[in-house]
C-alpha cells in the first residue's frame, strides 16, 4: 500500500527539528522508519510532516562514560550489536537487540526510535525499564531527563512533549557480578514477543543479591515484575538443583503481579501470565548461570 | 518536491520524489529497475531487499528522500562483465529457487549476511534469512545455495589476495 | 549463462533423470523478470479498488463525486455503473442437483457479502493518486448480520448470506455396505478435525494489466490459468475469444490461488474497454490477505470402523465446507477432491462420504495445494492415529495391517479409483530407517518416564493423493464444466532447433526445462537446442494450465506424444532421402538411419529439408512439426511415508520440530532437483498449516489476518532441513511412468506434524491439538487435562485408552463453533503491523 501525502523536512540541527515539532500536531519523527513506514503505507497514520531527523549529527553513537553508556538516539540496532561497548558494559542492551526483527531491518532501525515508539511488544523498552535508563530529550527550552519508569506512559506513548526530540539515554553500567538474559517468545522468528523478559541478576556466594527484571508485552507499558525482584533476595541458586522446591520458580510465580497483558491472535491474558511466569524463571536461571 | 540524487547499481540518478514516495516504487516505476518487487506492506517478506550503503535494508521500508546521496544495489547490479555473481550462481546450482519472486531479495540478504560471518552455518544462514520469505522451496536449497555461494566468495577472496602478493611479471 | 555451467555441457541421451540446473534461473536470480507488475504500457493508467468495510450490508447510497475531482483521476466507478456489463464471475464446477450458484458481481452494486469486496474503483495517472482518491468515495452501508459459523449458518432462522439460503450444496458418495462394517464394530473411533482457513500466500501479488487497439484486447495476468481465463473472460465479458489474448509472463507463485477468474481481471478489460487506454492494476499484500480466495476452511466429522486386530471395516465421513460468500471458479469441487482420498491407502468393506458447502459472509474459498486432499489425508491419517492409540498398537503397524500391499497393484478402492502402482512397504522401510524410529521410540519412553516437560512426538503419515488431473470423462462425471487434457506442440525449426509450446502454465514448477529434457530424449537433440513456450494464448493457443499436479503427468506426456509424431513424419522423409522403406529405418540419437547401413539423417537435417522443400515425398506438407493432446485414463497416485519427531516443550507449548523425514514415491522422474524442490516446499507449507497459519475473522466478520505481521509465514530460521528420499514405483498410465508431485508434500507433512504433537502429549490424555498447533493450543491442551491421567511410557509410544475413564481432551473447546472465528476477547493488530 501507499502512504498518504505529507511535507518532508530534513532540519540541520536538533533545535530546528525541535522548532519543526513544536508546529504542528501531526508532525511526527522520522528516524529509521521501520515502525514508521508500514504504518504510513497501511494508512493508519496521516501525519502532516515528517521531521527527518536521520542525518542529524550528533545523535549517533555510543559512549562509555564509566558508571553508564550513551547511546545516541539514531544508533541503529546493527549499530549497537557491532559495539564492543555495548557488548562488555550494558551486555542485556545487546541480547535483546539481537532478536529485534530482522538484520535488514536492524540497519536500519534505530535504539531511539524503538524506545519513542514506546510499544509494548518491543524489546527494548523492557531492557530501558530492568537497567533504570535515564532519556534524555531536547527542545527549545534545552534537555530534560526522563527515568524510564516514568518515559513509558501508555501504548505507544513516550513521555515526550510535542517539541521534544528523544537524543539519547544513559544506560547504567551494571558493576561485577551482574549477570544478564533476554528471554523472548514468539511464534516465528520474525513476529513480535507474545512475551519477553529482561532479566538482570546480582548473585554473590550462590544466592541473588539483587535482580531487575521488566516485562516485554505484558501490558500498554512495560511492566517491572517488582514482586519477583523482591522475592528473589537472598535466594539460594543451587537449592532446586539439589530437589525439592525451586526458591527461583517460588518468586517468579509472581512474575504477572500487577500486569494486565493483552489478548490478540496469538495469546490470551492468562496465557501471558503463565508465559511469563515461566519465562521468567527461565531468564533468571540464565542470568544467574 | 525535494530533489535527490541516488546511485543505483552504478549510474547516478537525480530525481525530484514527492516525499512519501518509497524506494521500491523509485526504483520500479520512475528508474525503470523492475528486478526489486514487492512482497508486502508491513517489511516481513523481505523481497525487496537492496543493498543500501553497503547494508541490506527493505527498499519497501524506506523513502525515497531518505537515500538521497546514497548508493543502492540490487540484483541487478550483481554481475560484473557479464558474469553472474558467485551467490546468483550458487542459487542456481542448488536450485534455491522456484518462482523466483523472493530470490532478488533473498540473494541480497544472504550476501549481506556474509558480511560478518564469511563460513556460516546452517543455523546461522536460516537466522540470518529470517526477514525473507519464500514460499515455494522450504528453504532447504536456499540454505544450501547460500554456504555454497559463501565458499566460492571465500575461495575467489583467498586466490585474490594471494594473487596480489604474487609480483605481476 | 546456462551454458557456462560444466554440469550442463552437451549430452544427447539420457536427459530425463538428469539433475539439470533449470533454464529459468537465469532470468530470476539477475533480476530480468517479466512479473506483470513491472510492464508498463504508453498512457497506462493505474486502478485501485475499495473494498468493503462491512462483512455484511446493503450499499444505500454511492457518491464518487469528490473523488472525481482529485489529481490525476481519469474516473471512478462504483458496481452500479458497470451493473449491466460486469456479468457474474463464473463459477465452471456446479457440483451437483441442488447447487446454488449465487449472482456474484465483480463490483458490489446492491449488497456486499465479505469485508474486501470491491465496491468502487479509480483510474487515476498513477497508483499513488489511485489510492488517495479511494478515500474521497462515500459509501453508505445498512449493516445485516454476520454469518460466520457454518453449523449456525445451516440452523433454521438464521440470517441468509443469499436469498436462497445458506447452503450452497449437499453432496454424497458411498461405497459397500457402510451399516454392516460399523454394526458390531468391535471399535469406533469418532473425531472431528477443524481444517482452518488458510490463506495461500504466493510471494508475487497479483496484478493485472489490460489494453485494447480498439478491436482487440490484451489482458496480462498474474495468473497459473491463460487458457481458461481467456475461455471465461470471454463469456463473462461479451469479448470475442478470438479477440481476447490473455498472457501469463513470469508468475511468482499460485498454490491455487491464481487458478481463479478475478473480479480484478473482468474490471481491468471493462475498463480499458470504457476508456480505450491501458490499465493496470497491482495489489498490495493486504489487500491480497482479504480478497484472494482463501484456502481449506473446512469441519471434519470422520468414524472409524475396526476389528480388535486393527482391521479397518469401514469408514464414514461428513464434512462441512465453508463456501465463504460465493461459489468461485472451482470452489464447490474443491471437497469433492478429497471425497475419494478418506480411505487413504487402506483396504476397507465399505465408505461413506457427505458434504454440505455452506456460505457464510467471508472470502471464497477455493484452491489451495492440494485442494481437498490435505483435508482428507489430514483426517484420516489422524484417525488411525488415534486407532492405534486406542488399540494399544504401534501406529505404523497398524497401517501395515491396512495398507495395499505391493503385490496388489493394481488396486480398485472402495471409491472405485484404480491405483495403478505403488509400494507403501518400501517407501515406510525407508523412512522408518531414516529417522531412526526405534531410537526414537527409545527417547520417547524415557523422557516419559522423567516426566520431562520436554516430550519428544513422533508422527506418522503414510498418504497417497490422486492427481494429475484429469481424465476428461471423470471430470465430466463429477459435473466439471471441462476437460483434463493437456495440448502440446513441436516444431522443429529450420536450423534443427527445436520450440515446444505447452498448454500447462508454469509459474515456478520449471517447465522449461523438465519438457526440454523429454524432447532432448525423445528427438535426440541437444538440452540446449530446445525452447519452450507457454503462457500466451497466442502463442500456446491451446491448453488446461496448470494446477492438481497435472503438469508432467498429463502436459509432459502429451509434449512427448507431440515429439513422436514428428518423429514420424521425419521417418517418413527419412527413408525418402535415403531411397528405403519406412520399415528399414531406425532411430538412434538423433539421428534416422537404415538398418544395416552408415547411410542416415539427423534429424535437424530433415528439418533443414523441410524448410527448402526440394525433394518431399509426394503429399508430404513442408513441415515435420506436431501437435498432440492427451487426456489421460486415469490419476496419477504419488505416495509416501512422512515421519516427523518433534519436542514439546509443555510448560510453555512451544513446539520444534527436530527430524523431519520424507520419502515419496512420485513414480519414474525427469529431473531430481525440480522433484526434490518441490517435496521441500510442499512439506513447509503443510508444516505451515499444522503450527503457524490461520486466516483469523473477529465476530464482525473482519479479518484480522491482513498483513504478514499477523498471518505467520514460516521463515527459513522456523523450518528445520528435510531428510528427503525417493523410491521409484512407475507409473503405469502414462508413457514417462510419471506421477504428479506438486502437491504431495503438503498433503502429507499436515498430519504428521499433528500426530507428532498428540503423540508427544498421549501421556497427558490428549488426543486431538486443534490447527494451527500454536503454543497457546498445546498450552491450553495440557493445562486443561486431568494430570490424574498421566498414563506413562510404554514402549510403543502408545497408551491403551481407558474408554471408560476421563474424557480425553480434544483441544481448546471454546474454538469449535466457528473454526475461523476469534473470540470477542481478540482484537486486530493491524496496528502493530510491520517492523520494529
Amino acid at each position: 500500500m501507499i502512504p498518504a501525502s505529507f511535507d518532508y523536512v530534513r532540519p540541520s540541527s536538533v533545535e530546528e527539528a525541535c522548532q519543526v515539532l513544536a508546529s504542528g500536531d501531526d508532525v511526527k519523527v522520522l528516524a529509521g522508519g521501520q515502525s514508521l513506514l508500514p504504518l504510513l503505507r497501511l494508512r493508519l497514520a496521516y501525519p502532516s510532516a515528517l521531521v527527518d531527523l536521520g542525518r542529524l549529527p550528533g545523535l549517533r553513537g555510543i559512549e562509555d562514560h564509566g558508571d553508564h553508556v550513551f547511546v545516541g538516539a539514531l544508533t541503529t540496532h546493527d549499530e549497537v550489536l557491532r559495539s564492543a561497548v555495548i557488548k562488555e558494559r550494558v551486555p542485556l542492551l545487546a541480547l535483546a537487540t539481537a532478536t529485534v526483527a530482522d538484520p535488514a531491518v536492524r540497519h536500519r532501525g534505530t535504539f531511539g526510535g524503538s524506545m519513542a515508539h514506546a510499544d509494548p511488544a518491543g524489546d527494548l523498552p523492557a531492557v530501558a525499564l530492568a537497567l533504570d535508563c535515564v532519556f534524555v530529550a531536547r527542545s527549545v527550552d534545552g534537555e530534560r531527563e526522563i527515568p524510564a519508569a516514568d518515559f513509558f506512559v501508555d501504548y505507544l506513548e513516550p513521555a515526550l512533549e510535542p517539541g521534544e526530540v528523544l537524543i539519547g539515554a544513559r544506560v547504567p553500567v551494571l558493576g561485577p557480578g551482574w549477570g544478564f538474559h533476554y528471554e523472548k517468545f514468539h511464534r516465528t522468528a520474525q513476529a513480535w514477543a507474545i512475551v519477553g523478559v529482561a532479566a538482570a541478576v546480582r548473585r554473590s556466594n550462590g544466592t541473588v543479591e539483587e535482580a531487575r527484571i521488566a516485562l516485554t508485552n505484558m501490558g500498554p507499558t512495560p511492566v517491572r515484575a517488582s514482586a519477583v525482584e523482591t522475592a528473589l533476595r537472598g535466594v539460594d541458586l543451587a537449592s532446586a538443583a539439589s530437589g525439592g522446591t525451586d526458591p527461583v520458580e517460588e518468586a517468579c510465580a509472581e512474575a504477572d503481579d500487577g500486569t494486565s497483558p493483552p489478548a490478540d491472535l496469538h495469546a490470551r491474558p492468562d496465557y501471558r501470565r503463565h508465559l511469563a511466569r515461566v519465562l521468567t524463571r527461565r531468564a533468571v536461571r540464565a542470568a544467574s548461570g | 518536491m525535494p530533489r535527490i540524487t541516488v546511485n543505483v547499481d552504478g549510474i547516478a540518478y537525480e530525481e525530484e520524489v514527492e516525499p512519501r514516495l518509497l524506494l521500491v516504487h523509485l526504483l520500479r516505476d520512475r528508474l525503470g529497475k523492475t528486478g526489486t518487487p514487492i512482497g508486502c506492506d508491513t517489511g516481513n517478506c523481505g523481497a525487496c531487499t537492496v543493498m543500501l550503503d553497503g547494508q541490506s535494508a527493505k527498499s519497501c521500508s524506506v523513502l525515497a528522500v531518505q537515500a538521497d546521496g546514497s548508493d543502492v544495489v540490487t540484483v541487478e547490479g550483481l554481475a560484473r562483465g557479464g558474469e553472474w555473481h558467485p551467490m546468483q550462481r550458487a542459487f542456481h546450482e542448488e536450485h534455491a529457487l522456484q518462482c523466483g519472486y523472493c530470490t532478488p531479495g533473498m540473494i541480497m540478504a544472504a550476501i549481506d549476511l556474509l558480511r560478518d560471518d564469511p563460513d556460516p552455518s546452517e543455523e546461522a544462514v536460516r537466522e540470518g534469512l529470517e526477514g525473507n520469505l519464500c514460499r515455494c522451496t522450504g528453504y532447504c536449497n536456499i540454505v544450501r545455495a547460500v554456504r555454497r555461494g559463501a565458499a566460492e566468495m571465500s575461495r575467489r577472496s583467498a586466490s585474490e589476495s594471494s594473487a596480489q602478493e604474487v609480483p605481476a611479471p | 549463462m546456462t551454458e557456462q555451467l560444466v554440469e550442463n555441457a552437451p549430452s544427447a541421451a539420457h536427459e530425463v533423470g538428469k539433475a539439470r540446473r533449470r533454464k529459468e534461473d537465469a532470468r530470476l536470480v539477475t533480476g530480468r523478470t517479466t512479473w506483470t507488475d513491472n510492464i508498463q504500457l504508453p498512457g497506462m493508467m493505474y486502478v485501485a479498488f475499495l473494498r468493503s468495510p462491512m462483512a455484511h450490508a446493503r450499499i444505500t447510497r454511492v457518491d464518487t463525486s469528490a473523488a472525481s475531482g482529485r489529481p490525476g483521476v481519469v474516473a471512478v466507478y462504483s458496481g452500479r455503473d458497470f451493473a449491466d456489463e460486469q456479468g457474474s464471475l463464473p463459477c465452471a464446477w456446479p457440483v451437483s442437483e441442488d447447487v446454488v450458484i449465487p449472482d456474484h458481481p465483480p463490483m458490489a452494486v446492491d449488497e456486499v457479502r465479505y469485508v474486501g469486496e470491491a465496491v468502487a474503483c479509480v483510474v487515476a495517472t498513477d497508483r499513488y493518486r489511485a489510492a488517495d482518491a479511494l478515500e474521497a468515495i462515500e459509501i453508505d452501508y445498512e449493516p445485516l448480520d454476520p454469518v460466520l459459523d457454518m453449523t449456525e449458518a445451516l440452523a433454521e432462522g438464521s440470517t441468509k448470506v443469499h436469498d436462497a439460503g445458506n447452503q450452497a450444496f449437499t453432496w454424497k458418495f458411498a461405497g459397500g455396505d457402510i451399516e454392516e462394517a460399523f454394526r458390531d464394530a468391535p471399535v469406533v473411533i469418532e473425531r472431528t478435525y477443524v481444517q482452518q482457513r488458510l490463506i495461500p500466500s504466493a510471494m508475487e501479488p497479483r496484478a493485472v494489466v489490460a489494453t485494447t487497439d480498439g478491436d482487440a484486447f490484451t489482458l496480462y495476468s498474474a495468473t497459473q490459468i491463460p487458457h481458461i481465463l481467456r475461455v471465461m473472460l470471454a463469456l463473462t465479458t461479451g469479448i470475442p475469444e478470438h479477440k481476447l489474448r490473455v498472457i501469463a509472463p513470469d508468475v511468482g507463485g499460485g498454490f491455487g490461488s491464481k487458478l481463479q477468474v478475478t473480479a480484478e481481471e473482468v474490471l481491468a478489460l471493462l475498463l480499458t474497454r470504457r476508456l480505450g487506454r491501458p490499465v493496470k492494476w497491482t495489489e498490495s499484500r493486504s489487500e491480497g490477505n482479504l480478497t484472494v480466495h482463501h484456502g481449506r476452511d473446512q469441519l471434519q466429522r470422520i468414524s472409524v470402523a475396526a476389528d480388535r486386530d486393527g482391521r479397518v471395516r469401514g469408514v464414514k465421513v461428513d464434512l462441512l465446507a465453508d463456501m465463504g460468500a460465493y461459489l468461485m471458479l472451482v470452489t464447490p469441487g474443491v471437497p469433492l477432491l478429497g471425497a475419494f482420498m478418506y480411505n487413504g491407502i487402506y483396504k476397507m468393506d465399505a465408505y461413506d462420504f457427505s458434504c454440505t458447502g455452506v456460505f457464510t459472509t467471508k472470502m471464497p474459498t477455493d484452491a489451495y495445494r492440494g485442494a481437498g486432499r490435505p483435508e482428507a489425508t489430514f483426517a484420516i491419517e489422524r484417525a488411525m492415529d488415534e486407532l492405534a492409540h486406542e488399540l494399544g498398537m504401534d501406529p505404523v503397524e497398524l497401517r501395515r495391517r491396512n495398507w495395499i500391499t505391493h503385490e496388489e497393484f493394481p488396486y480398485t478402492t472402495i471409491c472405485g479409483l484404480t491405483y495403478d502402482s505403488g509400494n507403501y512397504e518400501a517407501a515406510t522401510e525407508r523412512a522408518l530407517a531414516l529417522l531412526g524410529y526405534d531410537k526414537l521410540r527409545a527417547e520417547q519412553a524415557d523422557r516419559r518416564d522423567r516426566r520431562d516437560p520436554v516430550q519428544l512426538g513422533i508422527g506418522v503419515s503414510t498418504f497417497t493423493e490422486m492427481c494429475g488431473l484429469a481424465p476428461s470423462r471423470v471430470l465430466g462425471s463429477l459435473s466439471y464444466g471441462a476437460g483434463g487434457w493437456e495440448h502440446a506442440s513441436v516444431r522443429m525449426l529450420p536450423t534443427g532447433k527445436v520450440e515446444v509450446v505447452t498448454g500447462s502454465s508454469p509459474h515456478g514448477q520449471g517447465h522449461e526445462t523438465a519438457w526440454s529434457q523429454i524432447v532432448a530424449d525423445a528427438l535426440g537433440v541437444p538440452f540446449e537446442d530446445v525452447s519452450v513456450l507457454h503462457g500466451d494464448t497466442s502463442v500456446s493457443h491451446k491448453g488446461m494450465d496448470t494446477y492438481g499436479s497435472r503438469s508432467l503427468a498429463v502436459g509432459g506426456v502429451a509434449v512427448l506424444a507431440a515429439c513422436e509424431k514428428v518423429k514420424d513424419r521425419a521417418k517418413e522423409l527419412a527413408a525418402h532421402l535415403l531411397e528405403a522403406s519406412a520399415d528399414d529405418i531406425e532411430f538412434a540419437d538423433g539421428t534416422f538411419k537404415v538398418r544395416g547401413t552408415g547411410a542416415g539423417r539427423t534429424i535437424q537435417e530433415l528439418a533443414l529439408a523441410t524448410f527448402a522443400a526440394h525433394d518431399l515425398p509426394d503429399g508430404f506438407e513442408p513441415a515435420l512439426d506436431a501437435d498432440a493432446t492427451f487426456d489421460p485414463d486415469n490419476f496419477s497416485f504419488p505416495h509416501g511415508t512422512h515421519l516427523c519427531a518433534i519436542e514439546v516443550d509443555t510448560e510453555t507449548g512451544a513446539s520444534k520440530i527436530r527430524t523431519y523425514v520424507a520419502v515419496d514415491d512420485v513414480g519414474s522422474v525427469v529431473n531430481p532437483l525440480i522433484v526434490e524442490g518441490q517435496v521441500h516446499g510442499g512439506i513447509a507449507q503443510g508444516i505451515a498449516q499444522a503450527l503457524f497459519e490461520e486466516a483469523v475473522y473477529d465476530t464482525e466478520g473482519n479479518l484480522l489476518t491482513t498483513t504478514m505481521a499477523d498471518y505467520l509465514i514460516p521463515s527459513a530460521a522456523d523450518l528445520p532441513d528435510f531428510v528427503t528420499d525417493r523410491t521409484e514405483t512407475p507409473a503405469t498410465t502414462n508413457p514417462l511412468g510419471v506421477k504428479g508431485v506438486g502437491e504431495a508434500g503438503t498433503i502429507a507433512s499436515t498430519p504428521a506434524v499433528v500426530n507428532a504433537i498428540v503423540d508427544a502429549l498421549r501421556p497427558y490424555g490428549v488426543n486431538d491439538v486443534r490447527m494451527p498447533c500454536t503454543p497457546e493450543r498445546i498450552w491450553r491442551t495440557v493445562t486443561e487435562a486431568d494430570p490424574a491421567i498421566w498414563a506413562g511410557p510404554t514402549a510403543a509410544g502408545n497408551n491403551i485408552g481407558d474408554s471408560a475413564g476421563p474424557p480425553a481432551t480434544g483441544g481448546d473447546t471454546t474454538d469449535w463453533a466457528g473454526p475461523t472465528v476469534a473470540g470477542d476477547d481478540i482484537t486486530g493488530s493491524a496496528a502493530e503491523g510491520g517492523a520494529r
